[in-house]
């Protein structure tokens, strides 16, 4: 299977199987409509005919040529190995695990999916003993995994600062004993960073994340607090001086765009603007009733700003602006190994969350849909059927997905998404696919702009 | 090649030899808390 498709200038060939990208001239582009997965050492006489009426016959033959020498090398047209792997995936040891350790928030952002902090659930914090019990449930259920990931999320995490810095000294205090590197993320909203948290966030996380939606009309429109203000003007100092005293280490500024910013290459600019150069945007996740939710219409405006964005962060390169958008990284030469890209996410396999009364959930869109709990730490019990039936998701149990050009970079999506707007896990969120493939395509001729053929 | 110019080898398939570890960070742990995305994360083991 090959996917093909032309952007800014680009002529551009994805060989689904391989991973491999060509950038080829109009003819070859054209002459790809002609040729299948059984590629033959000479142009057929229809393929000609055809052709023959825009190039040269010597152009035709040279091209074919090299078309065909790519085909022999398994890079066009390649097979699919993948298929009779995807059906031995089974279950693995949990690595990851997303803590809930606030269901509580001192932001009300009128699209949150935590139901404005509390999951729906009830405001409530996490306790240190539920913390500790989570931490020692992770390393009874990881077996040999070494590296484990923890993600101080809510609600806001720094509602409940003394769990999380207790959770962290726990964790480390078990590594030696048990042969583990236990890796720390925490998201927060930023209003509660003080000097302190800063430099515990500095010296303690892996990464971090950093919510902002933008400009300060944009952000400050649905990311409001209790007594109904925006934020914006807090946060922006707080998140800068963190940036200032974070040296190397990762982190993520990452905002929600709505219907009301489908211009959001300004607010992206605008972050980087702000002395942020590692910058997430993504598209609000809603029931299409809402105002601002992203629907069936709006796609083509957000197609043409997802162009406008690739196109900016190009030109921004050549001055020397090195900014990064998060969903337009692809490492073409390496990235994620096959078998990864197969399993996806490992929601609800190698990856749960738990709530601040212990309950276990998939992950972190999971928590509250009460017929997708797991189980409960301080109960000890953990369903293996349901940790089952997330091993079998993957892009070939899918049915959108395992005929879909995209599928070894998507990885078949979120679980929580599909099941939440397509009504079932292994059925594909369409919205949120069409979006996905288009930044892929905004990625990929990112890539290829950097050596114009 | 004159009228091809390709940006990468076949990437997916030379993972097979040597991937699989599942060491790799866990896709939720980065920016991407409701557009998941797998494509863009790294894969530590087989940098180094």
């Amino acid at each position: 299977m090959i996917h093909k498709y032309k952007l800014s200038g680009y002529n551009i060939v994805l060989d689904v199987n391989s991973g491999s990208v060509h950038v080829v001239d109009d003819l070859a582009y054209d002459m790809l409509d002609f040729l299948d997965k059984n590629v033959k050492e000479m142009p057929d006489e229809t393929l000609i005919d055809h052709l023959r009426q825009k190039y040269s016959l010597t152009e035709i033959n040279e091209t074919h040529c090299e078309l065909y020498e790519l085909y022999k090398n398994g890079e066009l047209f390649s097979k699919d190995f993948y298929a009779p792997l995807a059906k031995n995936i089974g279950v693995s040891p949990i690595k990851a695990m997303c803590l809930n350790i606030s269901h509580d928030c001192n932001l009300r952002c009128e699209y949150c999916f935590a139901s404005k902090g509390d999951f729906g659930t009830g405001r409530e914090l996490m306790s240190l003993d539920v913390a500790k019990k989570a931490i020692d449930f992770l390393i009874k259920h990881s077996s040999s995994r070494k590296n484990l990931e923890v993600d101080f999320f809510g609600g806001e995490p720094f509602m409940n600062f003394e769990v999380v810095k207790e959770t962290v000294k726990y964790a480390r205090s078990l590594q030696d004993k048990f042969d583990k590197n236990f890796r720390f993320t925490i998201t927060t909203n930023g209003l509660l960073l003080t000097d302190d948290k800063i430099d515990f966030i500095n010296k303690e996380m892996d990464n971090v994340v950093l919510s902002l939606d933008g400009r300060k009309e944009i952000n400050d429109r649905l990311r409001l607090t209790t007594n109904g203000k925006g934020c914006y003007d807090i946060i922006v100092p707080n998140y800068q001086k963190l940036i200032k005293d974070r040296g190397e280490k990762d982190y993520y500024v990452r905002g929600t765009f709505t219907k009301y910013n489908l211009d959001f290459t300004n607010d992206v600019l605008h972050m980087n603007s702000l002395g942020f150069d590692q910058i997430s945007i993504e598209p609000v996740v809603s029931e299409e009733r809402l105002d601002y939710s992203i629907k069936e219409d709006d796609i083509d405006t957000v197609f043409k700003e997802y162009e406008k964005l690739a196109l900016e962060l190009i030109e921004q390169r050549k001055k020397g602006n090195n900014f990064n958008f998060f969903h337009f990284m692809l490492d073409l030469n390496q990235g994620p190994c096959a078998i990864k890209r197969l399993k996806g996410c490992g929601c609800g396999n190698e990856y749960i969350s738990i709530t601040p009364n212990g309950d276990i959930f998939p992950c972190h869109q999971f928590v509250g849909k009460s017929d997708w709990k797991m189980g409960n730490v301080n109960a000890g019990n953990f369903n293996n059927d349901i940790k089952d039936y997330f091993a079998k998701a993957n892009i070939y149990s899918k049915e959108d997905c395992k005929d879909c050009w995209a599928k070894f970079y998507c990885s078949g999506g979120c679980n929580a998404n599909n099941l939440q707007y397509a009504g079932n896990v292994l059925k594909s969120h369409k919205l949120a696919c069409e979006l996905e493939k288009k930044r892929l395509e905004c990625a990929i001729m990112i890539k290829a702009s950097r050596k114009k053929h | 090649m004159k009228h091809i110019r390709t940006l990468n080898k076949s990437v997916l398939k030379e993972s097979l030899k040597n991937g699989g570890c599942g060491e790799c960070q866990t896709s939720c742990q980065s920016a991407c808390k409701t557009s998941c995305t797998v494509a863009n994360q790294k894969c530590e083991n087989r940098s180094k």
